[in-house]
């Protein structure tokens, strides 16, 4: 079963855990500006929102990179680069319609979220619930859910 | 690790910027953010220099678990002589512009000397620029922050600033960061005015990395696991700090008018429920949570005024959301003002985060005022028209404003209360000690917080001691040195770490220990944190003697002394100040006259 991470701005304080959990994973240093997830603050602070590489099917940073240093991880779904083969030209960062790939001048490749093999580090260090880790065909669940209840058994 | 090893020094007289290597027999000794910055301010310093002197010095201090993903990750301290008290100033702060500046490669940004005309730093990474901040002197806390990240482009950069309040001086003034997040107490605001330094602006992308990265992994899991279940942090997170104003109202502890009283019929009007209630016209003050950098507590409260108030109906641009009550502001603008108006208290809350002033000690100067209005000594002609009468929510706004920006009454009120009421020449109602007003205790209820009061290197504070549990078993002055002490102790060490004291409801100085431990090299346990503790607070303790403070200025306001509680648990009685000084000195291995015993600072290495 494919899984995807599911964010709900909701619940998101803003306190940053996600951003220090995937520098670590990635970097071995707590460094937000290495994060691949980023919180954005709206309204002097009344709204957090978390965003974050969807790992669209049809990815258009996939199809976009020259020498194809992005491929389907089978395991997972993720779309990874792989640093070896990437030149850091950058394409794939006007192609993504979300800007959820970037370029790193640290390294002169390009990162975005891998999912982390299967274990995502800002789901895993998320205090809230705000991003959870499920059942890619069913992220609507818990909005649907909450649909159910209204349309039927308010007060339930 | 831990530490980024590394200090930035800005001569501003000279317009130069220096990087030097952490000293590390100091950072052994006194760990990081307060305590560090302590040894470092004693090092830099004279401390008999006017605080507004280009002779004093400023110092934005990191914990080397700032930055790292131990909760509540997020705390900076801003150290230097305080204005307001002419003691020693330790004003910490959340929000992210502390886990920034680390992230920048510094554990302590060390300000001398004073600018010739307006500036602002800019530092990212390495890169550091003293920039002419003439396009934003004279403007908000919150017009510079967004400013500074128009001008330079970066979404991102962090900002720690000061409104106009801070640029005239007021004694008061605080360092504001992230919009509503404050470097609050002693005036340390009025310290970056005098050197003529309007903001600090960051950008960090260096990252923070510890000694041990599994075992630290390992132990933040389990420490946030635990903070997580604890009924404190539950509370925090739900009503916020505000829960407090129940218990304090009930105890008989609640300041009231300028403390005359101790307990406030209004209650209801301003507390953590009245906060979350939704009113007939759908309007509810608060709009959610929110948590300081790395904090899985969350107890920051986001709030809106309700658009039809007088405050904004006619002013759009405070209609949006931004920080709201904490207890000590619902306390200060409320309770001890005798105003019961949510949506004016917010909307006050509101100005002192735009122009940067500390809330307590602007309540505590207006409460003041208000009694020497009704006394008659100060009228309308003084006001220039504003009755300054207690329950009064169009004074609290309008002087709020003028205070922010430093015109008619607002300079006298920024004056703070001690010299507002010398000024009026009836130094008995300015409810201060070493000049800083008190926050929302009253010292005849809670005995120990008196002589937490009287003894806090910063003057009247309840963050520096912690004997809640021992005021409440009992309400004499029985027992309350040794608490006392230790508690002051403990807190200096969880000040001196980059983390927040509301952890520790769930946390003891085990928990900092395993933390630090494995973020830090070396070993670190409890009972060395005690000792960073008990060397940072007589390190304080040295810094105020050689500022000119005695013993004398151990001392409580007399109403607190001489005036009977007139209701509540403590009802007829006082503080028992004389009673528990002595012991306290006693404890801590200093004079009867308070001073440090050779045989104690030896001990302590100090």
């Amino acid at each position: 079963m494919h899984k995807a991470l599911l964010i709900d701005p909701q619940k998101c304080t803003s306190c940053m855990q996600c951003e220090l959990a995937c520098s670590f994973e990635h970097t071995g240093a707590f460094n937000p500006a290495r994060s691949r997830i980023k919180i954005f603050e709206f309204e002097h602070g009344a709204r957090s929102i978390p965003y974050t590489c969807t790992q669209c099917e049809e990815a258009w940073c996939l199809h976009a990179c020259p020498v194809e240093a992005i491929t389907v991880n089978l395991a997972t779904g993720a779309k990874e680069v792989d640093p070896n083969v990437c030149v850091g030209c950058k394409v794939c960062t006007i192609a993504c319609p979300f800007g959820t790939i970037n370029y790193s001048a640290d390294t002169g490749k390009v990162v975005k979220c891998d999912l982390c093999g299967g274990n995502p580090q800002c789901a895993e260090a998320c205090p809230t619930g705000a991003i959870t880790y499920v059942d890619a065909s069913w992220t609507g669940l818990d909005r649907m859910r909450a649909s159910a209840v209204a349309a039927h058994a308010p007060g339930a | 690790m831990g530490w980024q090893r590394k200090i930035l020094r800005v001569d501003l007289t000279a317009g130069t910027s220096t990087v030097e290597p952490l000293n590390m027999e100091w950072a052994n000794a006194y760990l990081g953010e307060r305590g560090l910055a302590t040894k470092y301010l004693m090092e830099s310093m004279n401390p008999a220099a006017d605080a507004l002197s280009p002779e004093n010095v400023l110092i934005f201090a990191t914990g080397p678990l700032t930055g790292t993903m131990a909760s509540t990750s997020g705390r900076y301290a801003v150290v230097t002589k305080g204005p307001l008290t002419g003691a020693i100033a330790c004003s910490n702060s959340g929000g992210k512009f502390g886990a920034e500046l680390k992230f920048a490669g510094y554990d302590l940004l060390i300000v001398h000397g004073r600018s010739e005309k307006p500036v602002y730093l800019h530092i990212v990474d390495d890169e550091v620029e003293i920039v002419d901040a003439a396009p934003v002197w004279g403007t908000s806390c919150w017009n510079t922050e967004e400013w500074l990240k128009g001008h330079h482009q970066d979404p991102l950069l962090k900002v720690a600033s000061i409104g106009v309040a801070g640029e005239n001086l007021v004694r008061y003034a605080c360092v504001i960061n992230d919009l509503h997040r404050a470097a609050g107490r002693s005036g340390v605001g009025a310290v970056m005015g005098s050197k003529q330094l309007k903001a600090v602006a960051v950008r960090g992308t260096k990252g923070v990395t510890v000694d041990d990265p599994k075992r630290f992994m390992a132990v933040v899991a389990e420490t946030k696991a635990k903070l997580w279940d604890d009924p404190g942090r539950r509370g925090l997170e739900k009503y916020g700090t505000n829960a407090m104003i129940d218990n304090m109202h009930g105890w008989g502890g609640l300041p009231t008018r300028n403390s005359q009283q101790v307990q406030f019929e209004g209650t209801e009007k301003i507390n953590a429920r009245a906060m979350r209630a939704t009113g007939e016209d759908g309007h509810r003050n608060l709009v959610t949570n929110k948590a300081c950098f790395g904090c899985t507590i969350a107890c920051g409260r986001i709030a809106k005024i309700n658009p039809t108030h007088f405050t904004v109906v006619n002013r759009k641009e405070y209609r949006h959301a931004s920080g709201g009550l904490e207890y000590e502001t619902a306390f200060a603008f409320g309770a001890e003002c005798g105003i019961d108006d949510i949506d004016a208290l917010t909307f006050a809350n509101f100005i002192m985060n735009e122009q940067g002033m500390d809330p307590i000690s602007f309540g505590g100067t207006l409460s003041a005022a208000m009694e020497l209005y009704e006394n008659g000594v100060i009228t309308d002609a003084d006001t220039h028209g504003v009755p300054l009468n207690f329950g009064n929510a169009e004074a609290l706004t309008i002087m709020a404003e003028k205070t922010g920006r430093y015109e008619g009454f607002g300079r006298v009120l920024g004056m703070g209360s001690k010299r507002l009421a010398e000024k009026y020449g009836r130094p008995e109602v300015s409810i201060t000690i070493k000049g800083q007003e008190i926050p929302g205790y009253d010292a005849r209820a809670l005995q120990g917080m008196g002589l937490g009061y009287a003894t806090s290197p910063r003057g009247a504070c309840h963050m520096k001691h912690d004997v809640f549990e021992q005021d409440m078993d009992d309400v004499s002055g029985n027992g309350k040195a040794k608490p006392c002490k230790d508690s002051q102790d403990r807190i200096a060490a969880v000040d001196s770490t980059g983390l927040c004291w509301f952890t520790t409801s769930a946390w003891g100085l085990e928990e900092f220990a395993v933390q630090v431990d494995a973020a830090c090299e070396g070993e670190w346990t409890a009972e060395r944190l005690t000792q960073v503790g008990e060397r940072t607070f007589n390190m304080e303790r040295r810094f105020n003697l050689a500022a000119g403070l005695t013993r004398a200025d151990d001392t409580l306001p007399q109403r607190f002394l001489q005036t009977p509680a007139p209701s509540g648990t403590a009802e007829g009685k006082v503080n028992e100040l004389d009673k528990m000084l002595p012991a306290y000195y006693r404890e801590r291995g200093w004079t009867d006259d308070g001073v440090p015993t050779n045989e104690t600072l030896s001990r302590l290495r100090v």
